[in-house]
């Protein structure tokens, strides 16, 4: 739940009361010109950016304005919200498999073989199983960003939030996503998908908000 | 034999040698005054224009001596910072030197059909170089008679006769009698010298430990602090450092462990002017000019009086201290193996310390709180604004008061200390290379800053990081020649004092290339590799 959220920057407002809910089961899009703060809001979301009014509620974890609290306060949000940014953001010295276990292994503390069965699934339920032993370099567009969307899945996060995933996808690989992206939702989860693409969001969230400059 | 002092030094000669006046007289000047009223008009500024002007000429035909030597000037190299009283910079007129050696040069000058000596600044372990180089005609300056001078160059009459002392501290004074008795001590001397060689040979017969200095003042200072048990040098060097210290601190032995001679040295082409040089040095001998040289810079003893018998009486002279050349050639190849060894594990140590530095100070800039960003920032760019000499002498020397490192740690800690800044700048911009969004990703997953730093971060760095690493260990490689200066001897010092040993830079130089270049490419290559391997995308 984002609950009259408001972010300035140098004094101007980049965001102002903004107030939204997503439900469990849920895709809701974020629409709005470039610019207009829907990648605030998501950041707002996942922690990574101070917010200056209003509050954020995630499964009844609350974030409150002012700064990004420490990561050691933020381990029940962490569980709970997975992103996917629009650059994919994979790390770059390790294969599409090994960017989905880190997390698995290093902060749910999961072997490295359950670890890898975990990873070599989501890859393969988002038909990147194939590509499992590439490096991020070697990936294209589309798969770079089904193997970050696996890797923000590993934690099993309730809220997967996803910023402008049509950005680098032709027209078919877009229906494709529209698919996966109901697929996640049917497993439970809530998804918060910011975009400008107004027919990607027609097609495919129940519920489309809109941002105004 | 004589080296680099240090200028402090000058003060003190100035005060001891205040009272004879007509030495503080140029070496021009000097000749002038000799028999003439000259000196006291001089002295007593009736005639400053003239002085002046006298000046201003003179400095005129240095300068085009410089160009074409006339014929009526000698003109002579020798070493300043070696000192009183051999040469010096005159404390009243540092423009000008004087020294016993530079009123020889004086008498030698005058004595080849009244001419006039001037003097050429030159490293005393580049006399011999220089002379065949034709910087100067005559080299003089305290330089040694050995077989391999004779043999490469034209050699003089021995002039003066010294004698190589050991000075040890007072308390073991009654222990020590000469090098046998230094089985497993540090014994210091200045590098690529009769006394070096003494103390090389002495290391297989005895066992002690020679330390090479490059100049003959710190190996007293050591003494008296500890760091080496004795010294062995020319009794002259002995006697002043001596008076320096009040005449106490340490004690020099009586028996001395050798004899030598100072000669004047020529190019080999130049035997024709050298049995001149001969004829005028026996000259001088007779007439007493020499003794009354040696008398003003208070250095006459009866065995210099011998020695003019000697000279005087026969054509022939002593046969020098030392070995053949040839036997040198071999005899270093071992000493090379393990000076190279020291380079290569200078280095590796420094690198090893300058690594776990530097990623200490990279931290503080990039992830610590205000006040460590600065101090960190000083501390890179003091390292990287001030020369690494100076740190070298400044840990050694300057820290000696607070903590007396040996040399060998001294010698890591600056380089390690030094490098470590450079480091710090490579591994801060390897950090910072790190995409941030990477970062941000990390944290959405939930991992703690040390982890995104362990599993993110660093190993990401540490592939941009390699390559100029690999780099600045070559540059550390070649960097480790300064500790020399410390008393290190690691490859370019032994490779100094073999060439200074053999008369001759071709072999030794194109051996210790050799031996830079098997250790730096190898390491280049692999820099190579490793760039085009982990290029940053």
């Amino acid at each position: 739940m984002i609950d009259r959220l408001s972010v300035r920057y140098d004094s101007r407002d980049v965001l102002r009361g903004l107030s939204l809910e997503v439900a469990r089961g849920e895709i809701v899009a974020l629409m709005g010109p470039s610019g207009v703060g829907k990648s605030t809001a998501l950041r707002a979301v996942a922690a990574l950016q101070a917010f200056d009014d209003g509050q954020i509620v995630v499964d009844g974890f609350a974030l409150a304005p002012g700064p990004v609290p420490p990561e050691s306060r933020l381990v029940p949000l962490r569980r709970r919200v997975g992103l996917v940014f629009q650059a994919h953001a994979l790390f770059e010295h390790l294969t599409a498999l090994d960017n989905v276990t880190l997390a698995l292994r290093h902060v749910l503390g999961r072997s490295r073989d359950e670890a890898e069965a975990v990873a070599t699934e989501l890859l393969a339920s988002l038909d990147v199983g194939s590509r499992a032993s590439a490096w991020p370099g070697q990936l294209s567009g589309g798969e770079a960003q089904r193997v970050a969307i696996a890797r923000a899945l590993a934690p099993d996060p309730h809220l997967l939030l996803m910023d402008e995933p049509t950005a680098a996808l032709d027209p078919a690989r877009r229906s494709a996503l529209g698919a996966t992206l109901r697929r996640l939702c049917e497993q439970g989860r809530g998804l918060l998908v910011a975009t400008h693409d107004a027919e990607f969001a027609r097609a495919n969230a129940d519920r489309v908000v809109s941002l105004t400059a | 034999m004589q080296l680099a002092n240090s200028h402090r030094h000058l003060v003190a000669d100035q005060r001891t040698r205040a009272d004879s006046s007509e030495l503080r007289l140029g070496t021009e000047q000097r000749h002038e005054a000799k028999d003439g009223e000259a000196k006291h008009a001089f002295h007593q500024g009736h005639n400053l224009h003239a002085v002046i002007a006298a000046r201003l000429a003179l400095c005129v035909l240095t300068s085009l001596g410089a160009q074409r030597p006339s014929p009526r000037v000698l003109v002579w190299g020798g070493d300043a910072e070696g000192g009183a009283p051999f040469v010096e910079a005159d404390p009243a007129d540092p423009s000008q030197v004087r020294g016993f050696d530079v009123e020889v040069a004086a008498r030698i000058a005058r004595g080849l059909g009244g001419r006039t000596a001037r003097f050429v600044q030159v490293q005393w372990s580049n006399i011999d170089q220089s002379v065949e180089r034709g910087d100067f005609t005559l080299g003089l300056s305290g330089v040694e008679d050995t077989p391999t001078r004779r043999a490469r160059h034209a050699v003089t009459l021995p002039y003066f006769e010294f004698r190589e002392v050991l000075a040890v501290r007072p308390e073991d004074a009654g222990r020590i009698h000469g090098l046998a008795d230094l089985r497993g001590r540090r014994v210091a001397t200045l590098g690529a010298t009769i006394a070096y060689d003494l103390l090389v040979a002495a290391r297989d017969t005895t066992g002690l430990i020679p330390i090479s200095y490059d100049d003959d003042v710190h190996p007293y200072g050591d003494l008296v602090a500890g760091r080496v048990d004795a010294v062995l040098l020319d009794h002259i060097i002995a006697q002043r450092a001596l008076r320096r210290r009040g005449g106490s601190g340490f004690v020099i032995l009586a028996q001395p462990v050798a004899l030598g001679h100072y000669v004047g040295v020529l190019a080999r082409a130049n035997s024709a002017l050298r049995d001149s040089v001969d004829a005028v040095l026996r000259q001088a001998m007779r007439d007493g000019t020499l003794e009354q040289i040696f008398r003003r810079w208070d250095v006459w003893d009866p065995s210099q009086g011998a020695l003019f018998d000697r000279v005087v009486r026969s054509t022939a002279t002593a046969a020098p201290l030392g070995s053949a050349a040839g036997s040198h050639a071999l005899a270093y190849l071992p000493s090379l193996a393990r000076a190279a060894g020291v380079t290569l594990l200078v280095s590796i140590l420094s690198m090893a310390l300058a690594v776990l530095v530097g990623l200490a100070l990279a931290s503080g800039r990039v992830y610590g709180p205000v006040w460590l960003r600065v101090l960190t920032t000083v501390y890179v760019e003091v390292i990287r604004g001030t020369p690494l000499l100076l740190q070298l002498f400044v840990i050694y020397y300057g820290l000696a008061g607070v903590i007396r490192l040996p040399a060998f740690l001294a010698a890591v800690l600056a380089l390690g200390l030094n490098y470590g800044a450079y480091e710090a700048e490579i591994y801060r911009g390897a950090l910072e290379a790190v995409p941030r969004i990477q970062l941000e990703a990390a944290r959405t997953l939930g991992f703690s800053e040390w982890q995104i730093l362990r599993l993110v971060r660093g190993p990401q760095a540490l592939r941009f990081a390699l390559a100029p690493m690999t780099n600045d260990f070559v540059a550390l490689l070649k960097d480790s020649a300064l500790v020399s200066v410390i008393t290190v001897v690691e490859l370019t010092k032994q490779t100094a004092i073999y060439a200074t040993n053999v008369g001759s830079w071709v072999v030794p130089g194109a051996l210790c290339a050799l031996v830079y270049l098997a250790m730096s490419l190898p390491l280049a290559r692999l820099a190579r590799r490793l760039e085009q391997h982990w290029r940053p995308a």
